[in-house]
Protein backbone atom coordinates (compact mmCIF):
# COMPACT_ATOMS: atom_id res chain seq x y z
CA UNK A 1 0.00 0.00 0.00
CA UNK A 2 3.24 2.12 0.74
CA UNK A 3 2.99 5.42 -1.79
CA UNK A 4 5.66 4.78 -4.36
CA UNK A 5 8.00 8.11 -5.95
CA UNK A 6 9.88 7.58 -8.93
CA UNK A 7 13.61 9.35 -7.33
CA UNK A 8 15.29 10.28 -10.70
CA UNK A 9 19.07 11.05 -10.82
CA UNK A 10 21.54 12.76 -13.48
CA UNK A 11 24.59 10.38 -13.46
CA UNK A 12 24.00 8.70 -10.93
CA UNK A 13 23.08 11.49 -8.21
CA UNK A 14 19.85 12.82 -7.45
CA UNK A 15 17.81 15.03 -8.68
CA UNK A 16 16.67 18.39 -6.25
CA UNK A 17 13.17 16.81 -7.50
CA UNK A 18 13.28 13.63 -6.07
CA UNK A 19 13.41 15.63 -2.70
CA UNK A 20 10.81 17.22 -3.59
CA UNK A 21 8.70 14.26 -4.25
CA UNK A 22 9.88 12.41 -1.35
CA UNK A 23 8.45 15.59 0.83
CA UNK A 24 5.24 15.12 -1.10
CA UNK A 25 5.00 11.78 -0.38
CA UNK A 26 5.80 11.35 3.03
CA UNK A 27 3.17 13.96 3.65
CA UNK A 28 0.49 12.01 1.83
CA UNK A 29 1.56 8.71 2.95
CA UNK A 30 1.67 10.44 6.78
CA UNK A 31 -2.48 11.49 6.03
CA UNK A 32 -2.97 8.01 4.60
CA UNK A 33 -1.50 6.59 7.40
CA UNK A 34 1.32 4.15 5.23
CA UNK A 35 5.01 4.89 4.46
CA UNK A 36 6.69 5.81 1.38
CA UNK A 37 8.96 3.68 -1.40
CA UNK A 38 10.99 4.62 -3.48
CA UNK A 39 12.80 3.75 -6.90
CA UNK A 40 16.13 4.82 -8.01
CA UNK A 41 17.38 3.31 -11.37
CA UNK A 42 21.45 3.02 -11.38
CA UNK A 43 21.45 5.93 -8.58
CA UNK A 44 24.90 5.29 -6.78
CA UNK A 45 23.95 6.54 -3.35
CA UNK A 46 20.87 6.42 -2.12
CA UNK A 47 20.95 7.34 1.27
CA UNK A 48 20.12 10.96 1.33
CA UNK A 49 16.37 9.62 0.97
CA UNK A 50 16.59 9.22 4.75
CA UNK A 51 16.71 12.99 5.10
CA UNK A 52 13.15 13.54 3.54
CA UNK A 53 11.31 10.32 4.89
CA UNK A 54 11.98 7.85 2.57
CA UNK A 55 11.07 4.33 4.11
CA UNK A 56 12.85 1.74 2.10
CA UNK A 57 14.07 2.23 -1.65
CA UNK A 58 13.89 -0.18 -4.47
CA UNK A 59 17.40 -0.12 -6.02
CA UNK A 60 18.12 -1.01 -9.93
CA UNK A 61 20.95 -0.97 -11.50
CA UNK A 62 21.28 -2.61 -14.43
CA UNK A 63 23.72 -1.39 -17.17
CA UNK A 64 21.19 -1.79 -19.70
CA UNK A 65 19.68 1.08 -18.32
CA UNK A 66 22.51 2.85 -18.30
CA UNK A 67 21.03 5.53 -20.97
CA UNK A 68 17.37 6.52 -20.48
CA UNK A 69 15.07 4.30 -22.43
CA UNK A 70 11.11 5.27 -21.64
CA UNK A 71 8.98 2.02 -21.69
CA UNK A 72 12.21 0.00 -19.63
CA UNK A 73 12.08 2.52 -16.58
CA UNK A 74 8.52 2.51 -17.22
CA UNK A 75 8.40 -0.98 -16.85
CA UNK A 76 10.41 -0.75 -13.77
CA UNK A 77 8.28 1.67 -12.04
CA UNK A 78 5.27 -0.73 -12.77
CA UNK A 79 6.72 -3.63 -11.38
CA UNK A 80 7.62 -1.90 -8.48
CA UNK A 81 4.20 -0.62 -7.85
CA UNK A 82 3.06 -3.93 -8.12
CA UNK A 83 5.92 -5.50 -5.90
CA UNK A 84 4.86 -2.83 -3.33
CA UNK A 85 0.66 -2.80 -4.14
CA UNK A 86 1.41 0.89 -4.38
CA UNK A 87 -2.90 2.69 -5.03
CA UNK A 88 -0.40 6.22 -5.55
CA UNK A 89 2.52 6.59 -7.92
CA UNK A 90 4.08 10.13 -8.04
CA UNK A 91 6.38 11.35 -10.65
CA UNK A 92 8.07 14.63 -10.96
CA UNK A 93 7.45 17.02 -13.58
CA UNK A 94 11.05 16.71 -15.89
CA UNK A 95 11.21 16.14 -18.82
CA UNK A 96 11.84 12.25 -18.43
CA UNK A 97 9.43 11.88 -15.67
CA UNK A 98 6.45 13.65 -18.33
CA UNK A 99 8.04 11.05 -20.72
CA UNK A 100 7.03 7.96 -18.21
CA UNK A 101 4.27 8.69 -16.60
CA UNK A 102 1.42 8.39 -19.32
CA UNK A 103 3.22 4.96 -19.96
CA UNK A 104 3.22 4.01 -16.09
CA UNK A 105 -0.25 4.88 -15.82
CA UNK A 106 -1.78 2.94 -19.53
CA UNK A 107 0.63 -0.15 -17.82
CA UNK A 108 -1.46 -0.08 -14.50
CA UNK A 109 -5.14 0.97 -15.29
CA UNK A 110 -4.36 4.04 -13.57
CA UNK A 111 -5.93 7.64 -13.84
CA UNK A 112 -3.36 10.02 -14.44
CA UNK A 113 -2.95 14.17 -13.56
CA UNK A 114 -0.13 16.07 -14.54
CA UNK A 115 1.06 19.31 -13.33
CA UNK A 116 -0.18 18.80 -9.88
CA UNK A 117 0.68 21.90 -7.42
CA UNK A 118 -0.35 21.28 -3.77
CA UNK A 119 -1.34 18.36 -1.43
CA UNK A 120 -4.27 16.39 -2.35
CA UNK A 121 -7.91 18.64 -1.56
CA UNK A 122 -9.64 15.00 -0.36
CA UNK A 123 -8.09 11.59 -0.52
CA UNK A 124 -11.53 9.91 -1.24
CA UNK A 125 -12.64 10.47 -3.43
CA UNK A 126 -9.02 11.30 -4.59
CA UNK A 127 -8.80 15.07 -6.05
CA UNK A 128 -5.68 17.09 -6.60
CA UNK A 129 -5.58 21.03 -7.70
CA UNK A 130 -3.81 21.23 -10.83
CA UNK A 131 -1.87 24.00 -13.28
CA UNK A 132 -3.96 24.32 -16.28
CA UNK A 133 -4.94 26.38 -19.40
CA UNK A 134 -0.66 27.50 -19.54
CA UNK A 135 -0.58 28.60 -16.18
CA UNK A 136 -4.06 30.58 -16.72
CA UNK A 137 -6.37 29.22 -14.59
CA UNK A 138 -6.30 25.80 -11.82
CA UNK A 139 -7.86 22.81 -12.49
CA UNK A 140 -9.25 20.58 -9.91
CA UNK A 141 -9.25 16.54 -10.95
CA UNK A 142 -10.78 13.80 -9.49
CA UNK A 143 -8.56 10.64 -10.34
CA UNK A 144 -11.56 7.97 -10.16
CA UNK A 145 -8.78 4.82 -10.59
CA UNK A 146 -8.23 2.65 -7.49
CA UNK A 147 -4.28 3.21 -9.08
CA UNK A 148 -3.76 7.27 -9.24
CA UNK A 149 -0.64 8.10 -11.06
CA UNK A 150 0.63 12.46 -10.31
CA UNK A 151 3.38 14.26 -11.30
CA UNK A 152 4.31 17.10 -9.62
CA UNK A 153 4.83 20.30 -10.53
CA UNK A 154 9.04 21.66 -9.89
CA UNK A 155 8.60 24.26 -6.66
CA UNK A 156 5.25 23.69 -6.24
CA UNK A 157 5.65 22.17 -2.89
CA UNK A 158 8.94 22.30 -1.64
CA UNK A 159 12.20 20.43 -0.04
CA UNK A 160 11.29 19.11 4.00
CA UNK A 161 13.44 17.40 6.35
CA UNK A 162 12.25 14.61 7.81
CA UNK A 163 14.57 11.80 9.06
CA UNK A 164 13.70 8.25 8.66
CA UNK A 165 15.28 4.90 9.08
CA UNK A 166 15.87 3.64 5.13
CA UNK A 167 15.66 0.22 3.92
CA UNK A 168 17.42 -0.03 1.11
CA UNK A 169 16.56 -3.40 -0.96
CA UNK A 170 18.14 -4.89 -4.26
CA UNK A 171 15.45 -4.61 -7.07
CA UNK A 172 15.88 -6.38 -10.65
CA UNK A 173 12.60 -6.26 -12.87
CA UNK A 174 12.23 -7.99 -15.94
CA UNK A 175 12.90 -5.95 -18.92
CA UNK A 176 12.16 -7.04 -22.33
CA UNK A 177 13.79 -6.62 -25.60
CA UNK A 178 11.21 -4.99 -26.81
CA UNK A 179 11.23 -2.23 -24.37
CA UNK A 180 14.53 -0.62 -26.46
CA UNK A 181 12.38 0.29 -29.76
CA UNK A 182 14.43 3.74 -29.08
CA UNK A 183 17.88 3.51 -28.83
CA UNK A 184 19.74 7.04 -27.78
CA UNK A 185 22.69 7.46 -29.88
CA UNK A 186 23.96 10.61 -28.37
CA UNK A 187 23.19 13.25 -26.00
CA UNK A 188 24.28 16.84 -26.88
CA UNK A 189 24.32 18.80 -23.43
CA UNK A 190 26.13 21.40 -22.68
CA UNK A 191 28.39 20.42 -19.34
CA UNK A 192 28.77 22.97 -16.56
CA UNK A 193 25.61 24.80 -16.99
CA UNK A 194 22.87 25.20 -14.87
CA UNK A 195 19.86 24.33 -16.89
CA UNK A 196 16.22 25.89 -16.99
CA UNK A 197 14.70 22.89 -15.64
CA UNK A 198 16.77 22.87 -12.86
CA UNK A 199 17.58 26.03 -11.93
CA UNK A 200 15.96 27.94 -8.97
CA UNK A 201 17.04 31.32 -10.18
CA UNK A 202 16.52 32.17 -14.06
CA UNK A 203 17.19 35.30 -15.50
CA UNK A 204 15.75 36.22 -18.31
CA UNK A 205 15.84 38.68 -21.36
CA UNK A 206 13.86 40.01 -24.46
CA UNK A 207 14.04 41.94 -27.63
CA UNK A 208 14.80 44.85 -25.27
CA UNK A 209 18.87 43.73 -25.35
CA UNK A 210 18.77 44.74 -29.37
CA UNK A 211 21.45 42.06 -30.54
CA UNK A 212 23.11 38.19 -29.43
CA UNK A 213 26.12 40.50 -28.95
CA UNK A 214 24.74 42.27 -26.04
CA UNK A 215 24.15 38.89 -23.91
CA UNK A 216 27.45 38.90 -22.30
CA UNK A 217 26.28 40.80 -19.28
CA UNK A 218 22.92 38.47 -19.41
CA UNK A 219 25.30 35.65 -18.71
CA UNK A 220 27.18 37.52 -16.30
CA UNK A 221 24.55 38.33 -13.94
CA UNK A 222 23.28 34.49 -14.56
CA UNK A 223 26.71 33.59 -13.27
CA UNK A 224 26.95 36.16 -10.25
CA UNK A 225 23.34 34.25 -9.44
CA UNK A 226 23.69 30.68 -9.75
CA UNK A 227 21.35 31.09 -12.96
CA UNK A 228 20.25 29.36 -15.70
CA UNK A 229 19.74 31.91 -18.50
CA UNK A 230 16.81 32.09 -21.16
CA UNK A 231 15.20 34.76 -23.17
CA UNK A 232 11.69 35.40 -24.61
CA UNK A 233 10.18 33.58 -28.25
CA UNK A 234 11.02 36.46 -30.54
CA UNK A 235 14.59 36.22 -29.47
CA UNK A 236 14.96 32.28 -30.02
CA UNK A 237 12.92 33.09 -33.31
CA UNK A 238 15.64 35.69 -34.38
CA UNK A 239 18.17 33.19 -33.62
CA UNK A 240 19.78 35.19 -31.33
CA UNK A 241 19.83 32.66 -28.92
CA UNK A 242 19.72 29.01 -29.16
CA UNK A 243 15.37 27.54 -29.05
CA UNK A 244 16.55 25.65 -25.48
CA UNK A 245 16.55 28.91 -23.84
CA UNK A 246 12.79 30.33 -25.12
CA UNK A 247 10.36 30.32 -22.39
CA UNK A 248 7.23 30.35 -22.95
CA UNK A 249 3.83 28.65 -23.70
CA UNK A 250 5.11 27.51 -26.68
CA UNK A 251 8.38 27.03 -25.22
CA UNK A 252 10.21 25.61 -21.89
CA UNK A 253 7.87 26.20 -18.58
CA UNK A 254 9.74 28.01 -15.64
CA UNK A 255 8.88 27.37 -12.25
CA UNK A 256 11.77 28.98 -10.62
CA UNK A 257 11.92 30.81 -7.15
CA UNK A 258 12.81 33.88 -9.18
CA UNK A 259 12.42 35.02 -12.64
CA UNK A 260 14.49 37.91 -13.70
CA UNK A 261 12.82 39.55 -17.25
CA UNK A 262 14.97 42.25 -18.64
CA UNK A 263 14.19 44.42 -21.72
CA UNK A 264 10.98 41.30 -22.30
CA UNK A 265 7.62 43.31 -22.42
CA UNK A 266 5.82 40.75 -21.07
CA UNK A 267 3.27 38.76 -23.92
CA UNK A 268 0.53 36.96 -22.20
CA UNK A 269 2.13 33.90 -24.05
CA UNK A 270 5.26 34.87 -22.56
CA UNK A 271 3.70 35.30 -18.71
CA UNK A 272 2.04 31.78 -19.10
CA UNK A 273 5.15 30.21 -19.24
CA UNK A 274 6.95 31.60 -16.80
CA UNK A 275 3.86 32.26 -14.14
CA UNK A 276 4.54 29.25 -11.82
CA UNK A 277 7.80 31.10 -10.56
CA UNK A 278 7.37 32.20 -6.85
CA UNK A 279 9.22 35.86 -7.52
CA UNK A 280 9.07 37.89 -10.79
CA UNK A 281 11.46 40.76 -11.54
CA UNK A 282 11.18 43.10 -14.33
CA UNK A 283 13.42 45.36 -15.65
CA UNK A 284 12.51 47.31 -18.59
CA UNK A 285 12.64 50.95 -20.30
CA UNK A 286 9.18 51.32 -20.88
CA UNK A 287 6.50 51.63 -17.61
CA UNK A 288 3.70 50.54 -19.58
CA UNK A 289 5.10 46.72 -20.34
CA UNK A 290 2.73 44.55 -19.61
CA UNK A 291 5.55 42.48 -17.29
CA UNK A 292 4.69 44.97 -14.34
CA UNK A 293 1.29 43.75 -13.89
CA UNK A 294 2.79 40.57 -13.30
CA UNK A 295 5.93 41.34 -11.85
CA UNK A 296 6.22 41.49 -7.97
CA UNK A 297 9.27 43.73 -8.47
CA UNK A 298 10.29 46.46 -11.15
CA UNK A 299 12.82 48.72 -12.31
CA UNK A 300 11.78 51.12 -14.67
CA UNK A 301 14.79 52.15 -16.75
CA UNK A 302 17.65 51.30 -19.69
CA UNK A 303 18.81 47.37 -19.18
CA UNK A 304 22.42 48.50 -20.44
CA UNK A 305 22.95 51.09 -17.30
CA UNK A 306 21.21 48.95 -14.81
CA UNK A 307 22.43 45.66 -15.56
CA UNK A 308 26.16 46.03 -15.21
CA UNK A 309 25.30 48.47 -12.20
CA UNK A 310 23.60 45.37 -10.65
CA UNK A 311 26.40 42.73 -11.15
CA UNK A 312 28.65 45.04 -9.46
CA UNK A 313 26.54 45.11 -6.13
CA UNK A 314 25.22 41.49 -6.50
CA UNK A 315 29.00 40.37 -6.12
CA UNK A 316 29.22 42.99 -3.23
CA UNK A 317 26.59 41.39 -1.74
CA UNK A 318 27.06 37.70 -2.27
CA UNK A 319 31.12 38.39 -0.87
CA UNK A 320 29.47 39.92 2.54
CA UNK A 321 26.58 37.13 2.90
CA UNK B 1 3.58 6.25 -45.74
CA UNK B 2 0.67 6.90 -43.95
CA UNK B 3 0.90 9.64 -41.41
CA UNK B 4 -2.12 10.48 -39.03
CA UNK B 5 -1.44 13.89 -37.41
CA UNK B 6 -3.85 13.97 -33.60
CA UNK B 7 -5.19 17.68 -33.78
CA UNK B 8 -6.56 19.30 -30.94
CA UNK B 9 -9.01 22.03 -30.61
CA UNK B 10 -7.49 24.98 -27.92
CA UNK B 11 -8.51 28.24 -27.28
CA UNK B 12 -5.77 30.87 -29.15
CA UNK B 13 -2.78 31.25 -26.40
CA UNK B 14 -3.48 35.30 -26.36
CA UNK B 15 -7.15 34.27 -24.90
CA UNK B 16 -8.72 35.18 -21.52
CA UNK B 17 -9.51 32.13 -19.85
CA UNK B 18 -13.17 32.33 -17.92
CA UNK B 19 -15.49 30.03 -16.46
CA UNK B 20 -19.28 29.58 -15.88
CA UNK B 21 -21.99 27.18 -14.75
CA UNK B 22 -20.18 27.71 -11.07
CA UNK B 23 -17.08 27.20 -12.22
CA UNK B 24 -17.37 23.73 -13.99
CA UNK B 25 -17.44 24.78 -17.74
CA UNK B 26 -15.12 26.42 -19.89
CA UNK B 27 -16.43 29.58 -21.23
CA UNK B 28 -16.25 29.71 -24.69
CA UNK B 29 -17.98 32.83 -25.57
CA UNK B 30 -15.73 35.55 -27.55
CA UNK B 31 -12.92 32.35 -27.86
CA UNK B 32 -11.23 31.95 -30.89
CA UNK B 33 -10.35 28.54 -31.45
CA UNK B 34 -6.59 27.45 -32.90
CA UNK B 35 -5.12 24.34 -33.65
CA UNK B 36 -3.51 23.53 -30.79
CA UNK B 37 0.28 24.93 -31.74
CA UNK B 38 2.40 21.96 -30.57
CA UNK B 39 0.06 19.56 -33.01
CA UNK B 40 0.78 22.59 -35.63
CA UNK B 41 4.34 21.85 -35.37
CA UNK B 42 3.94 18.34 -36.14
CA UNK B 43 1.50 18.56 -38.98
CA UNK B 44 3.46 21.18 -40.77
CA UNK B 45 6.60 18.62 -40.53
CA UNK B 46 3.78 16.33 -41.72
CA UNK B 47 2.59 18.26 -44.71
CA UNK B 48 7.00 18.46 -45.42
CA UNK B 49 7.26 14.21 -45.55
CA UNK B 50 3.98 14.49 -48.08
CA UNK B 51 5.62 17.20 -50.18
CA UNK B 52 9.38 15.58 -50.06
CA UNK B 53 8.18 11.42 -49.43
CA UNK B 54 4.70 11.52 -50.77
CA UNK B 55 3.16 10.37 -47.63
CA UNK B 56 -0.81 10.48 -46.81
CA UNK B 57 -1.60 12.96 -44.15
CA UNK B 58 -4.45 12.12 -42.55
CA UNK B 59 -6.03 14.66 -39.33
CA UNK B 60 -7.97 13.67 -36.41
CA UNK B 61 -9.86 15.15 -33.63
CA UNK B 62 -12.22 14.21 -30.83
CA UNK B 63 -14.83 16.97 -30.54
CA UNK B 64 -17.99 17.79 -31.49
CA UNK B 65 -19.16 19.50 -34.65
CA UNK B 66 -17.91 22.95 -33.44
CA UNK B 67 -14.20 21.44 -33.97
CA UNK B 68 -14.65 20.95 -37.62
CA UNK B 69 -13.40 24.43 -38.61
CA UNK B 70 -10.34 23.65 -37.01
CA UNK B 71 -10.39 20.33 -38.75
CA UNK B 72 -11.08 22.39 -42.13
CA UNK B 73 -7.96 24.74 -41.16
CA UNK B 74 -5.73 21.63 -41.10
CA UNK B 75 -7.19 20.36 -44.24
CA UNK B 76 -6.42 23.95 -46.12
CA UNK B 77 -2.68 23.58 -44.90
CA UNK B 78 -2.23 19.97 -46.76
CA UNK B 79 -3.57 17.22 -45.36
CA UNK B 80 -5.07 15.09 -47.72
CA UNK B 81 -8.51 13.90 -45.06
CA UNK B 82 -9.91 14.51 -41.92
CA UNK B 83 -11.71 12.22 -39.21
CA UNK B 84 -13.96 13.22 -36.68
CA UNK B 85 -14.41 11.08 -33.63
CA UNK B 86 -17.63 12.91 -32.66
CA UNK B 87 -17.73 12.85 -28.72
CA UNK B 88 -17.30 15.05 -26.31
CA UNK B 89 -13.49 14.61 -25.07
CA UNK B 90 -13.62 13.67 -21.33
CA UNK B 91 -10.45 12.91 -20.14
CA UNK B 92 -7.20 12.48 -21.84
CA UNK B 93 -7.33 8.76 -21.27
CA UNK B 94 -10.83 8.69 -23.06
CA UNK B 95 -9.07 10.81 -25.66
CA UNK B 96 -6.36 8.33 -26.20
CA UNK B 97 -8.02 5.36 -26.47
CA UNK B 98 -10.63 6.92 -29.37
CA UNK B 99 -7.36 7.58 -31.50
CA UNK B 100 -5.95 4.26 -30.25
CA UNK B 101 -9.36 3.00 -31.93
CA UNK B 102 -8.82 5.08 -35.30
CA UNK B 103 -5.25 3.95 -35.65
CA UNK B 104 -5.78 0.49 -35.02
CA UNK B 105 -8.18 0.44 -37.99
CA UNK B 106 -6.22 2.65 -40.28
CA UNK B 107 -3.13 1.35 -40.82
CA UNK B 108 -0.61 4.03 -40.00
CA UNK B 109 2.92 4.32 -39.82
CA UNK B 110 3.62 7.35 -38.26
CA UNK B 111 1.56 9.12 -35.08
CA UNK B 112 2.04 12.67 -34.56
CA UNK B 113 0.36 14.52 -31.81
CA UNK B 114 1.21 17.89 -29.85
CA UNK B 115 3.34 16.92 -26.30
CA UNK B 116 0.75 18.54 -24.85
CA UNK B 117 -2.57 20.78 -25.03
CA UNK B 118 -2.89 24.41 -24.64
CA UNK B 119 -6.12 23.74 -22.60
CA UNK B 120 -5.70 20.59 -20.36
CA UNK B 121 -1.92 20.82 -20.15
CA UNK B 122 -1.81 16.96 -19.55
CA UNK B 123 0.39 16.03 -21.74
CA UNK B 124 -0.41 12.49 -21.71
CA UNK B 125 -2.38 11.77 -24.66
CA UNK B 126 0.74 10.79 -26.88
CA UNK B 127 2.16 8.34 -24.24
CA UNK B 128 -1.31 6.70 -23.46
CA UNK B 129 -2.28 6.02 -27.51
CA UNK B 130 1.91 4.15 -27.52
CA UNK B 131 0.80 2.37 -24.56
CA UNK B 132 -2.25 1.23 -25.43
CA UNK B 133 -1.06 -0.12 -28.74
CA UNK B 134 2.69 -0.88 -27.82
CA UNK B 135 4.20 1.39 -30.21
CA UNK B 136 7.60 3.23 -29.80
CA UNK B 137 7.51 6.14 -29.04
CA UNK B 138 9.27 9.49 -28.75
CA UNK B 139 8.40 12.43 -26.76
CA UNK B 140 9.01 16.02 -26.45
CA UNK B 141 10.46 15.10 -30.15
CA UNK B 142 12.18 18.50 -31.87
CA UNK B 143 13.26 16.67 -35.29
CA UNK B 144 12.31 13.79 -36.86
CA UNK B 145 13.76 12.02 -39.82
CA UNK B 146 12.29 8.69 -42.06
CA UNK B 147 14.15 6.65 -44.38
CA UNK B 148 12.31 3.44 -44.61
CA UNK B 149 11.12 2.66 -41.51
CA UNK B 150 13.84 3.68 -40.23
CA UNK B 151 13.32 6.89 -37.48
CA UNK B 152 15.98 9.43 -36.86
CA UNK B 153 14.92 11.80 -33.95
CA UNK B 154 16.04 14.32 -31.66
CA UNK B 155 14.25 14.81 -28.10
CA UNK B 156 14.04 17.29 -26.08
CA UNK B 157 15.90 16.57 -22.65
CA UNK B 158 16.48 19.08 -19.84
CA UNK B 159 19.54 21.13 -20.52
CA UNK B 160 20.04 19.85 -24.24
CA UNK B 161 18.64 17.37 -26.67
CA UNK B 162 19.31 13.62 -27.42
CA UNK B 163 19.52 11.47 -30.48
CA UNK B 164 17.50 8.56 -30.76
CA UNK B 165 16.75 5.99 -33.51
CA UNK B 166 13.85 4.26 -33.63
CA UNK B 167 11.97 2.14 -36.49
CA UNK B 168 8.20 2.83 -37.88
CA UNK B 169 5.37 2.35 -36.65
CA UNK B 170 6.21 5.30 -34.33
CA UNK B 171 4.41 7.69 -32.14
CA UNK B 172 5.86 11.20 -31.65
CA UNK B 173 4.97 13.40 -29.63
CA UNK B 174 5.70 17.02 -31.04
CA UNK B 175 6.61 20.24 -30.00
CA UNK B 176 8.39 23.05 -31.65
CA UNK B 177 11.85 22.14 -33.39
CA UNK B 178 9.78 19.88 -35.49
CA UNK B 179 9.78 22.62 -37.87
CA UNK B 180 10.98 26.51 -37.22
CA UNK B 181 7.96 28.85 -36.30
CA UNK B 182 9.10 30.94 -39.80
CA UNK B 183 7.87 26.95 -41.54
CA UNK B 184 4.05 27.13 -40.12
CA UNK B 185 1.95 27.85 -42.67
CA UNK B 186 -1.05 30.41 -43.25
CA UNK B 187 -3.75 28.61 -45.72
CA UNK B 188 -4.08 30.27 -49.03
CA UNK B 189 -7.17 30.53 -50.69
CA UNK B 190 -6.33 27.74 -53.07
CA UNK B 191 -6.14 25.66 -49.85
CA UNK B 192 -9.20 26.89 -48.23
CA UNK B 193 -11.16 26.14 -51.63
CA UNK B 194 -9.78 22.98 -51.78
CA UNK B 195 -10.96 22.47 -47.98
CA UNK B 196 -14.38 22.73 -48.51
CA UNK B 197 -14.18 19.38 -50.80
CA UNK B 198 -12.17 17.04 -48.93
CA UNK B 199 -12.96 14.19 -46.83
CA UNK B 200 -14.37 14.42 -43.87
CA UNK B 201 -14.93 11.34 -42.12
CA UNK B 202 -17.45 11.54 -38.82
CA UNK B 203 -17.27 8.08 -36.64
CA UNK B 204 -18.74 7.58 -33.32
CA UNK B 205 -16.64 6.68 -30.52
CA UNK B 206 -15.62 3.31 -29.24
CA UNK B 207 -16.96 2.98 -25.32
CA UNK B 208 -14.41 3.88 -22.58
CA UNK B 209 -14.71 4.98 -19.58
CA UNK B 210 -12.90 8.02 -18.46
CA UNK B 211 -10.25 7.94 -15.39
CA UNK B 212 -10.60 11.48 -14.49
CA UNK B 213 -13.16 14.06 -14.16
CA UNK B 214 -12.89 17.46 -13.85
CA UNK B 215 -14.52 19.04 -10.78
CA UNK B 216 -14.24 22.73 -11.10
CA UNK B 217 -11.82 25.77 -12.35
CA UNK B 218 -10.45 28.33 -10.22
CA UNK B 219 -8.56 31.64 -11.50
CA UNK B 220 -5.34 32.50 -9.93
CA UNK B 221 -6.15 35.25 -7.05
CA UNK B 222 -5.61 38.59 -8.44
CA UNK B 223 -1.74 39.64 -8.11
CA UNK B 224 -0.88 42.54 -5.77
CA UNK B 225 0.82 45.65 -7.45
CA UNK B 226 4.16 45.25 -8.59
CA UNK B 227 7.05 47.07 -6.05
CA UNK B 228 8.95 49.75 -8.11
CA UNK B 229 12.75 50.48 -7.18
CA UNK B 230 14.40 53.35 -8.44
CA UNK B 231 17.04 52.30 -11.01
CA UNK B 232 19.35 54.89 -8.85
CA UNK B 233 18.43 52.61 -5.89
CA UNK B 234 19.70 48.99 -6.86
CA UNK B 235 20.84 47.73 -3.25
CA UNK B 236 17.09 48.32 -2.29
CA UNK B 237 16.01 45.46 -4.81
CA UNK B 238 18.55 43.21 -3.55
CA UNK B 239 17.60 43.91 0.33
CA UNK B 240 14.10 43.54 -1.05
CA UNK B 241 15.45 40.08 -2.48
CA UNK B 242 16.84 38.94 0.18
CA UNK B 243 15.31 40.38 3.11
CA UNK B 244 11.32 40.40 1.45
CA UNK B 245 11.51 37.74 -0.86
CA UNK B 246 14.12 35.69 0.43
CA UNK B 247 15.73 34.31 -2.97
CA UNK B 248 18.75 35.25 -3.10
Amino acid sequence: MSILIYAESAEGKFKKVAFELASYAKNVAETLGTSVTAITINTNDVSELSNYGVDKVLKVNNPKLAGFTAKAYADAIKQAAQKENSQVIILSSTTDSLYLAPLVSISLEAGFASNVVGLPQKLSPFQVKRNGFSNKAFVTTEITTPIKVLSISKNSYGIFENKSSLAEEDFNPSIEETDFGVKVVSVEKASGKVTIADADIVVSAGRGLKGPENWGMIEELATVLGAATACSKPVSDLGWRPHGEHVGQTGKPVAANLYIAIGVSGAIQHIAGINSSKVKVVINTDPEAPFFKVADYGVVGDAFEIVPKLIEKLKSFKANN
Amino acid sequence: MNILVCISHVPDTTSKINFTDNDTLFDTNGVQFVINPNDEFGLTRAIWFQEQQGANVTVVNVGGPETEPTLRKALAIGANEAIRVNANPTDGFFVAKQLAEVIKNGNYDLVIAGKESLDYNGGMVPGMIAGLLGFNFINSCVALTIEGNSVTASREIDGGKEIVNSQLPLIIGGQKGLVEEKDLRIPNMRGIMTARTKVLTIIEPVGGESKTATVKFEKPAPKSAVKLVSADNLDELISLLHNEAKVI
